[in-house]
């Protein structure tokens, strides 16, 4: 027999169909386009049309062929240090304590925190570097497992970015734009492609704070909003706890089956309104109804992490039987990712080491190496890596001088804009790879600069959609992602 | 479009292009089947109009398309072709000037016509790397344009208002003549008004729509024995003197504001703005003039002898986000927020993007980059600081307000304390002048020319003056007769409030982008008999409320919604949805649970634990942590809700508030499933339906189960439900009530979401059953709409 649920969706998708085909541009249907990517819309379309319409998906097919299915970014919140991570700066080792040169800096501006310094020691990693894999990646000892998928990424050197304080790096990072207002990657996607999964919101995101410096930097609601976009389009935060998405769980008390008898109940009233008033956006309703009962009875199930086995609890660390923590959310989003959810964007928040680098970063790097590579490896295993693009990095880098004291077991780095490491990996990316290059001593690109719209331009790419075509008219203006800038990175494509 | 619009009046041929036809006319860039579930839409082929005017057909197409690279912005013009002005439109081209882009009935010399007509990519306009194109009716227009004469003619929004004739008609249906403006228009398109609401439903938008409150039942009755047109009027009086009218149209100023408590970036700290909130409320109440409204908000501070009301009042331009984020550079941010005020001022008032002009000149309207700066000048002479420093520290300037003076002169700031000083934001002049330069690229460090604060041009012709002008000119310039835009800018964000959209519906772009009014002899009639009545809102509001257009039934026939799928003709009511506010508000109140006090500080209610806490950066103070209110606190209205710029009350924005990072004049209204999810499961919502349960049995003390559902259903969609819907819901309650019956537990789970004003005995399977079909009611569309 056929799950009753199924049926009635059937049903009210088919007569939300008829009556979107008997009154033309009806929003009855939006629900159902959404849950089944790409249909209908168009891009240059005007403001005067209804916002439903405008709203609704954009693109009819993709410009390119997509190499990547779906998103995973595990965001570094705060700006990790390329220097002990990905960047190995020898002769900062040889300079160690010498004042950053005049030459090098050229007068580029510096933040508030450092800029009053009398000088600015030259500070070395603390930590070891060593090549691995067949690509002979330099990572640091930091990384122990990261560096077992050194052939699976490809390394960034090279990104630089416009701003040089959080709030408007992370934002420009996630949005294309340095001050509040516009939609987030996640919500770009969504409202280009719209969602695979029928049970799920398309974009989803999940939260974590690591323990270098777990007090540090906020993070803010608005990175995964809408922005000028339909509100189907932001991102839903999936929370470690009982209410794993905001209001998903019925009352104490009510349980399924009430919980049926009353959409049930709501559907037959609000259908003999429609048959009364014949407003489509009735049946809108209804059928929004049915996918928040569709969410209700899917999420427990995905946030369900007891059925994995115990290897893949080994693979992705101890940590990963912590619900809230970083690792615990990379399983997830392996778990989302298997339901084709389109981008899963994790925040782990922690990486703004001014002072006590070394032993924040010990810790912070601790959090996160292991279970990053651990999704790699488990998407790899499950043949999903070559259509799931995985993004590790932070919105901005770290000074190659001394925040506060150089000591010889203790320094700070300030934030720094002009140079920072970033890895991808998956859908349609070079793997072993490193791109770019910084001079000796990790302060400028000298070779193959990516701003951040690129990186945008070159995601975007790979999901098949032309960055400078999906765009959005409001207030008399086409927007897009990437501003009017940003392009494809072709060298990293593979 | 067959002759389904038809006018002689140039303006109202504007109709024209909006709604139906411009489906069409923007088909092209669609794909296919998109084009062809339009055509299904506007049923019968789209025809070229016999005469095409300049504003309503052409230049729409102009500036959408051409004006990126041939308009206004002067750093960005390709082969020396600008046609955004008249001259230049039909200026000589090329090296010899032997040249036309535009020749006025040749279309064979018209290099334009060769251009967007050619396929060769050399050739083409636009050209391909634009990724914009023409549709073939876009083509056709232009064409027909060119061979019509290619009449010039001004953007209607930078002429002042035309003096209407109002189109005599003796329908009775006429009540005043708003609905002789809709009337011609419906008839012009062989439609007719539809028939009135119920009178329930009247009464329940009407309260709604003043007071973002729903009816009670006694004014429901005296309205079904009494539908008189005075009665009507004497309710209508009733609600506008009302506080919760003022609340009402304070929460609409409250986006445009872009109000909250913290300060926005970064840690986002708590700041002290509602006082200047409480102003507000107090204005409304007394319906000041808006004219005085917006210049003591603009300029009170400039004001000769200004009272320390009338600074108050000027924190409007201090609700801008600031940051106290370590180590920013402090002049890059002081720029932001002189920014942020410009584009506010021109969002609010003028109705124009001026923000698409900071970092070159507009692409599509006559503000050049210059312009934008000496508009900035006006709101850069502020004594601030970029930085909020030392943490936690009250920006400057700011003034402080005492308990005695409060209690005696300050009298609409509500609930403070014994013993408090009140600090808030305020704008001062610095006594030295900051100088305002053209900042190259908006970016804060490029400093280029100097230039003098002095007011946008619109294109027009300005006077030169010697004078050095201040926010107090600038306020007086907006309220001038000579501003084309602040009566109509105003008159239709009222419209939009009462109708679900504006006369122009981009009601934050009357520029050549936005769209064009759909009445617009209504638009400036209203808009000069605004300024003849010396901008009382209020009488513009009883005009639109008392007219027959508005008390149209919502009904929507399938031929009306073929015809005009956008209601831009307004042969019928939107079915609009409540508002965030108006959904936890209506559930507060019905059930009795509403407190309805008047300002003071913004209170905090039920939110989800934790979500604060979790994206902290560890400082922060009082906003690291949500820490609930405990007792009235949670039952105020909802524009009273702590405002927290980087994490907003999540039901809020679920519903479409925005986020108050910016000014914002028009919200969205959509639909999705987090808010069906919010309104089954949101504890507030659960404490509602319980609450409005009790109130049922308390109130009605009935066995009669019918009649208690009666009750509530009536209370939630303000009309009695019908004996289908009746005894649907009673066999809910039956099997619920049985549910509950064999399993005890879940009652007292269910109802430990009750008010603590129910006791303990009252929580029995009875009240948990009629809980639950509350909740139902509480979910039913025809519950979260006005009509």
């Amino acid at each position: 027999m056929k799950d009753p649920a199924e049926e009635r969706s059937y049903l009210l998708n088919r007569r939300a169909f008829l009556s979107k085909s008997s009154v033309g541009i009806g929003a009855a249907a939006l629900s159902s386009l959404l849950g089944s990517g790409l249909i209908s819309g168009c891009g240059n379309r005007q403001e005067n049309l209804s916002s439903v319409l405008q709203n609704s998906l954009a693109l009819q097919s993709f410009h390119f062929a997509p190499k990547a299915k779906r998103v995973i970014y595990l965001f570094q919140s705060g700006g990790p240090s390329q220097f002990e991570l990905f960047d190995y700066k020898p002769l900062l080792e040889k300079l160690r304590g010498q004042d950053l040169p005049e030459s090098v800096r050229q007068g580029q501006r510096l933040t508030g925190m450092t800029s009053g310094q009398d000088s600015f020691p030259l500070a070395s990693s603390m930590y070891s570097f060593k090549q691995h894999g067949q690509s002979g990646m330099w990572l640091s000892e930091l990384l122990p497992y990261t560096s077992l998928i050194a052939d699976d990424i490809c390394m960034i050197k090279s990104m630089h970015t416009e701003a040089i304080n959080h709030d408007p790096a992370v934002t420009f990072f996630q949005t294309g734009s340095q001050q509040p207002g516009r939609p987030s990657i996640g919500s770009w996607l969504s409202y280009g492609l719209g969602s695979e999964n029928k049970n799920l919101p398309g974009f989803c995101v999940l939260l974590s704070r690591g323990t270098g410096r777990p007090f540090g930097q906020p993070l803010y609601s608005r990175l995964w909003g809408n922005g000028f976009l339909h509100s189907l389009h932001q991102g839903v935060q999936f929370r470690s706890g009982k209410d794993p998405v905001l209001f998903l769980n019925n009352p104490e008390g009510i349980d399924a089956a009430s919980r049926r008898m009353m959409l049930d109940q709501v559907a037959e009233l609000n259908q003999k309104q429609y048959d009364e008033l014949g407003d489509p956006e009735i049946q809108s309703r209804i059928s929004q109804y049915e996918m928040a009962y569709k969410m209700q009875s899917s999420v427990p199930g995905l946030m369900d992490v007891s059925e994995e086995p115990d290897h893949i609890y080994k693979m992705y660390g101890p940590d990963s039987t912590v619900p809230g923590t970083f690792a615990s959310n990379c399983l997830l989003a392996r778990r989302l990712a298997e339901q084709d959810v389109r981008f899963i964007q994790l925040y782990h928040m922690g990486w703004d080491q001014h002072d006590n680098l070394p032993s924040a970063i010990k810790n912070q790097a601790r959090d996160v190496d292991q279970a990053s590579a651990a999704l790699i490896m488990d998407l790899k295993q499950r043949g999903m890596l070559d259509d799931t693009l995985v993004i590790w990095g932070g919105e901005f880098g770290r000074t190659n001088y001394s925040q506060g004291l150089l000591t010889d077991t203790n320094y700070g780095r300030d934030h720094h804009p002009r140079c920072f490491s970033i890895w991808m990996a998956g859908g349609g990316i070079k793997p072993g790879m490193v791109y770019g290059e910084t001079d000796e001593l990790g302060y400028n690109i000298v070779k193959n600069p990516v701003h951040v719209h690129d990186f945008q331009a070159t995601l975007m790419h790979l999901m098949g959609i032309d960055h400078e075509k999906l765009t959005f008219k409001y207030q008399g203006r086409r927007f897009r992602l990437t501003d009017v800038h940003g392009r494809v990175v072709n060298d990293i494509l593979s | 479009m067959k002759a389904i619009f038809k006018s002689t009046h140039a303006f109202a041929q504007a109709i024209i292009i909006t709604g139906i036809v411009l489906v069409t006319l923007c088909s092209k860039s669609c794909t296919t089947s998109t084009e062809k579930s339009l055509d299904t839409a506007s049923a019968d082929k789209v025809n070229i109009p016999d005469e095409v005017d300049f504003i309503f057909h052409v230049k729409p197409i102009l500036s959408d398309r051409c004006f990126a690279c041939h308009g206004p912005d002067e750093s960005k013009v390709e082969a020396g072709l600008q046609l955004h002005t008249e001259e230049k439109a039909y200026a000589a081209l090329g090296e010899n000037k032997d040249r036309f882009a535009i020749i006025p009935g040749d279309l064979e010399k018209s290099t334009l016509i060769h251009r967007v007509t050619s396929d060769d990519p050399d050739v083409m306009m636009p050209p391909p790397e634009s990724n914009l194109d023409l549709s073939n009716d876009e083509i056709k227009i232009l064409v027909k344009w060119i061979e019509q004469g290619a009449q010039w003619k001004e953007h209607w929004a930078y002429l002042p208002p035309r003096e209407a004739e109002i189109p005599l008609d003796n329908n009775p249906w006429v009540s005043n003549p708003i609905d002789n403006f809709i009337l011609a228009k419906l008839h012009e398109n062989d439609l007719s008004p539809s028939p009135p609401l119920s009178n329930e439903k009247l009464i329940r938008k009407l309260s709604f729509d003043l007071t973002g409150l729903p009816p009670s039942i006694e004014i429901l009755e005296s309205y079904n024995q009494d539908h008189s047109v005075e009665n009507y009027e004497r309710i209508v009086d009733q609600y506008l003197t009302t506080d919760a009218h003022a609340e009402k149209m304070t929460n609409e100023w409250l986006d445009i504001a872009r109000y909250a408590d913290t300060h926005g970036y970064q840690d986002d700290l708590e700041r002290i703005m509602w006082p200047w909130r409480d102003w507000v409320i107090h204005a409304f109440k007394n319906n000041m003039p808006y004219d005085k409204f917006i210049t003591w908000q603009i300029a009170g501070d400039l004001l000769p002898g200004a009272t320390k009301e009338q600074i108050i009042a000027t924190a409007f331009n201090r609700n801008h986000k600031i940051t106290q984020e370590g180590g920013v550079i402090p002049e890059e941010y002081r720029s932001e927020y002189v920014t942020d005020r410009t584009n506010t001022f021109g969002t609010a008032f003028l109705g124009l993007t001026f923000e698409c002009a900071k970092c070159h000149d507009h692409k599509y309207d006559p503000i050049s980059q210059k312009e934008y700066f000496q508009l900035y000048g006006f709101f850069n002479n502020v004594d601030e600081k970029g930085l909020i420093e030392p943490y936690g520290a009250i920006p400057d300037p700011y003034i402080e307000l005492n308990k005695k003076e409060i209690d005696e002169v300050l009298t609409f700031i509500n609930n403070v304390q014994e013993a408090e000083t009140i600090p808030l934001m305020v704008m001062k002049e610095l006594k030295t002048p900051r100088k305002t330069h053209v900042l190259n690229r908006g970016v804060y460090d490029q400093i280029g020319e100097e230039v003098k604060a002095s007011f946008p041009s619109l294109g027009l012709e300005m006077k030169n003056t010697e004078a050095s002008l201040n926010r107090l000119d600038l306020a007086e310039w907006l309220f001038s007769n000579e501003n084309p835009l602040t009566g109509r800018v105003t008159v239709n964000r009222l419209w939009q409030q009462f109708f679900g959209k504006g006369i122009v519906a981009t009601s934050y772009d009357f520029g050549n982008q936005g769209s064009l009014p759909t009445h617009p002899e209504l638009l400036d009639y209203l808009a000069l008999k605004l300024q003849r009545a010396n901008w009382d809102l209020r009488s513009i509001i009883k005009d639109i409320v008392t007219s027959s257009t508005y008390k149209q039934g919502s009904k929507i026939d399938p031929a009306l919604l073929l015809k005009d799928p956008e209601n831009d003709l307004i042969a019928r009511s939107f079915r609009s949805r409540l508002s965030a506010e108006m959904l936890r508000d209506h559930a507060l109140k019905i059930s009795g649970l509403l407190v309805e006090e008047i300002g003071g500080p913004s209170v905090k209610p039920y939110q989800p634990a934790g979500l604060w806490n979790e994206v902290t950066g560890g400082g922060g103070g009082s906003t690291a942590k949500y820490v609930q209110d405990e007792g009235n606190n949670n039952y105020r209205r909802s524009l009273y809700t702590f405002w927290k710029r980087t994490v907003p009350p999540p039901n809020m924005l679920l519903f479409d508030t925005p986020t108050r990072d910016f000014c914002m004049v028009k919200r969205e209204n959509t639909s999705t499933p987090l808010q069906a999810l919010v309104l089954m499961n949101d504890p507030q919502f659960i404490e509602a339906s319980i609450s409005l349960a009790y109130r049922a049995i308390q109130e009605k003390k009935s066995e009669n189960i019918e009649e208690l559902i009666q009750f509530m259903f009536t209370l939630a969609t303000s009309r009695k439900p019908d004996s289908e819907e009746l005894s649907s819901l009673k066999k809910m309650y039956d099997i619920q009530l049985d549910t509950f019956e064999k399993a005890s537990n879940d009652v007292v789970e269910f109802l430990k979401l009750a008010s603590n004003k129910i006791l303990d005995k009252e929580k029995t399977e009875q009240l948990a059953a009629m809980s639950f079909v509350a909740s139902t009611i509480f979910n039913l569309d025809e519950t979260i709409r006005k009509t």
